[in-house]
């Protein structure tokens, strides 16, 4: 019982992670309609960005107060790394839109093949090992017999925490602002926002510079929570959190959340019941099966089929 | 909105983007992006230090990048982009447009396939130092036609993107190693066997995602592909892990093997033994199988079957309206594409002699999909062109040492194969969206063979 709530924890913050990296993808697919497979390597741009701004402050400024600087760092980064996002949208989608549909999957995958390279290029291939700054947490249960004790770590709580605030501000965003409306205008259609007055190709940026600030976020996160990071996390962090949002509806946003939830805590209790190794395979097979028997996800909208 | 016509003039005159200024002021923002984009990338670097980690500060390859950025976005706008005599409308004007280059095409195939044909010897006659080196980049290569030929089954004919091509061309490869670990078989009994076991697996992974179409098929591929490979890495008993199967032996010369000393091949002939003799066996073993993956896919595509995939890719509900049996159309495409992948696969084991699961990653996959894709989807001439400008391009920066005299002796052009790998994708797609051979030749005519421009095509629409 300890052991599997102890369990539930760890998955929901792994969840909130690849809930963050999920909104992405399920924006971009809203809007444009296609993966946006540079995702997840944005997301490992925006984890080396909080490394270092994180380095700067603590080492070099010499900052000690620990909430003020990961604040900094998490405003940093999500600039940083949306500046990224703009820029992959700019060099790799924008001149081919409208173009066939293969041609955005394929710049897409060397735009991810480019960014590993250039960060394994500019930052060296080898792990970035940082240290645990937040320690220690609230033991909520200890059991009698089994004398696991558990813990929701200070780390687990900003995590959560964070995640829920974003997720809150996000949706206000997406449902009262003028820019959520431009951005909800095109996911429905197009052409019709275009004859409305919204700029498309600003609003898709956007589109893109929200999803990268995401990102960002979950990059930061990944850092405080592991502690370990190098150029390749994005590929199967991406993977898993399209997987989040493909299971979760793609284009809905609390679907993705839920996704992203969803495959943390599989994982984990996968990992923690029976094996680690096969982690990985655990989580493709459901977005196999769930793509295979329920495309539309459990949020998501079935997509009518226009002859 | 309202404008009257004389502001507009203004307008446009202070907003003319051939002016010097909207040149200058363009190359700013990008050098201003590039500065914000490499300030924790070029301009810091993270390293590992006694105690932590340890910031060290770039400033002057930061500032360095930026001004080459500037410089470069500056010239390409003001003799390229914001001009109004580009310089490339010269080359433009030079080169011969699509339908024009349709009569050199078939004599640039003839071509291509005599000096493929005489290749080796081209080699060891006039680059006698290098040709163990050239030759082995010729199998290499050509391994990537090969692949790409079988690819271009699945996604250029059949419209069915596929990003786990890699699991096939995996499955080949620890068919054949295994085969012949555990019952001792050599290459040409374990070659068809590895590929009907390919073809299999087309058939076991394509079952489930024949409901998915585009980018969603792509990713469950993607994610078989995964699959495989994870499987490959963790079932240690059987397939040695991550650390791979060696000892895996070479193909013999209708049982000789290419050895030195008695019973040999050289020994048989009566020639002097070369160790050169053994890279062009396996490459004339490796053309002999691109050749025929590419006339099978040739026969193909004028049987019913593949009228039916090239059906299936431009309108999969009017082909099923047709009564067509898109299952089995899928099914065959799957694993006839999957069978060659196969074939590769145990190539490329007995030619290397050692597999892991390393060499079958994710990258491979896409590296054989960008090739299909760049050379032109359903285009057999545009995947040679792919493989040679991509592999053997990238392969090329390995020769490029003299570039350490200038960069300085820590510089090394094979760190960058992957980054221009990529870079070379994105500009590629970007200039050329059909990848370079976009026009194709169609396979059913009524009365007379016309080429069918880019265009016209709605080819991998992937529905």
């Amino acid at each position: 019982m300890e052991y599997f709530v102890q369990q539930l924890i760890n998955g929901l913050t792994l969840g909130s992670i690849y809930g963050l990296i999920a909104i992405g993808y399920t924006m971009v697919y809203g809007i444009i309609g296609m993966i946006n497979f540079a995702h997840g390597d944005v997301f490992m741009i925006g984890a080396f960005i909080a490394l270092a701004m994180f380095l700067i402050l603590t080492t070099v400024l010499g900052f000690a107060f620990l909430p003020v600087v990961l604040l900094i760092v998490l405003i940093v980064a999500m600039f940083f790394t949306s500046a990224w996002g703009w820029t992959v949208e700019r060099l790799a989608y924008r001149p081919l839109r409208g173009s066939f549909r293969l041609a955005p999957l394929i710049t897409a995958i060397g735009m991810s093949i480019v960014l590993q390279n250039f960060v394994q290029i500019t930052q060296g291939a080898r792990v970035k090992p940082l240290p645990p700054q937040i320690q220690g947490g609230i033991t909520l249960m200890e059991g009698s017999a089994t004398g696991i004790v558990v813990q929701l770590s200070y780390m687990q709580i900003i995590i959560i925490l964070t995640t829920v605030a974003l997720m809150a501000g996000f949706t206000l965003l997406i449902t009262r602002t003028p820019l959520g409306r431009a951005q909800r205008a095109c996911e429905q259609d197009r052409k019709m926002a275009a004859l409305l007055g919204i700029n498309v190709d600003r609003t898709i940026s956007l589109t893109f510079v929200m999803g990268a600030a995401l990102a960002a976020v979950a990059g930061l996160m990944f850092v405080l929570l592991y502690g370990v990071i190098d150029f390749y996390i994005g590929f199967l962090a991406g993977v898993k959190a399209f997987t989040a949002a493909v299971l979760g509806g793609i284009g809905s946003l609390p679907g993705a959340m839920l996704g992203g939830l969803l495959i943390g805590l599989i994982e984990v209790f996968w990992s923690g019941y029976f094996s680690v190794e096969y982690k990985d395979v655990a989580a493709f097979s459901i977005l196999a099966i769930v793509l295979i028997f329920l495309p539309s996800g459990l949020l998501g909208q079935p997509e009518v089929e226009k002859v | 909105m309202a404008m009257t016509g004389s502001n507009k003039a203004v307008a446009a005159q202070q907003n003319d983007p051939n002016s010097f200024a909207a040149s200058v002021k363009d190359a700013a923002i990008a050098g201003l992006l590039v500065a914000v984009l490499g300030f924790f990338f070029i301009g810091i670097r993270t390293d590992i230090a006694p105690g932590g980690l340890d910031l060290k500060m770039r400033w002057g390859a930061w500032i360095i990048s930026i001004l080459v950025v500037f410089a470069g976005r500056l010239l390409l706008n003001l003799f390229v982009l914001r001009t109004d005599s580009p310089l490339t409308r010269k080359f433009a004007d030079a080169m011969p447009s699509g339908t024009r280059f349709a009569g050199t095409g078939k004599w640039l195939m003839r071509a291509l396939f005599a000096f493929a044909l005489v290749l080796p010897f081209f080699f060891t006659t006039f680059f006698p130092g290098k040709d163990r080196q050239f030759i082995d980049l010729a199998i290499l290569i050509m391994t990537y036609i090969m692949l790409g030929w079988g690819l271009n089954i699945v996604v250029g004919l059949a419209g069915l993107l596929d990003l786990g091509y890699v699991a096939f061309y995996a499955v080949g490869a620890y068919s054949f190693a295994l085969l012949a670990q555990y019952l001792d078989i050599g290459f040409w009994f374990a070659l068809p066997l590895a590929g009907i076991l390919a073809a299999c697996w087309g058939i076991v992974l394509g079952f489930p995602v024949l409901r998915l179409r585009g980018d969603y098929l792509a990713i469950v591929t993607l994610a078989f592909g995964e699959i495989i490979r994870v499987v490959l890495l963790n079932w240690y008993e059987f397939t040695n892990g991550p650390d791979g199967i060696s000892g895996i032996p070479k193909p013999t010369f209708f049982g000789l093997e290419l050895k030195r000393g008695e019973g040999g091949f050289a020994d048989f002939f009566g020639i002097a033994y070369d160790p050169i003799q053994r890279f062009i066996f396996l490459y004339y073993i490796i053309f002999i199988l691109a050749l025929i993956t590419n006339f099978v896919t040739m026969r193909l595509r004028r049987l019913p079957i593949g009228r039916a995939w090239e059906a299936l890719r431009e309108d999969e509900i009017a082909c099923r309206s047709l009564g067509i049996n898109t299952r089995n159309t899928k099914l065959t495409a799957f694993s006839i594409g999957a069978m060659f992948g196969g074939f590769a696969g145990s190539f490329f084991a007995t030619r290397q002699g050692f597999i892991s699961p390393e060499s079958f990653t994710f990258l491979e996959s896409a590296i054989i999909l960008a090739i299909v894709v760049l050379g032109g989807l359903g285009s057999q001439v545009g995947v040679v062109i792919a493989s040679v400008v991509m592999i053997g391009g990238i392969e090329m920066l390995r020769n490029l040492g003299f570039l350490q005299q200038v960069f300085g002796s820590g510089f090394d052009p094979v760190q960058y194969r992957m980054l221009i790998f990529g870079l070379a994708m994105v500009l590629i797609m970007v200039w050329k969206p059909r990848g370079l051979i976009s026009t194709r030749e169609p396979s059913v005519v009524l009365k007379e063979k016309k080429r069918i421009g880019a265009d016209m095509v709605a080819q991998g629409e992937g529905h």
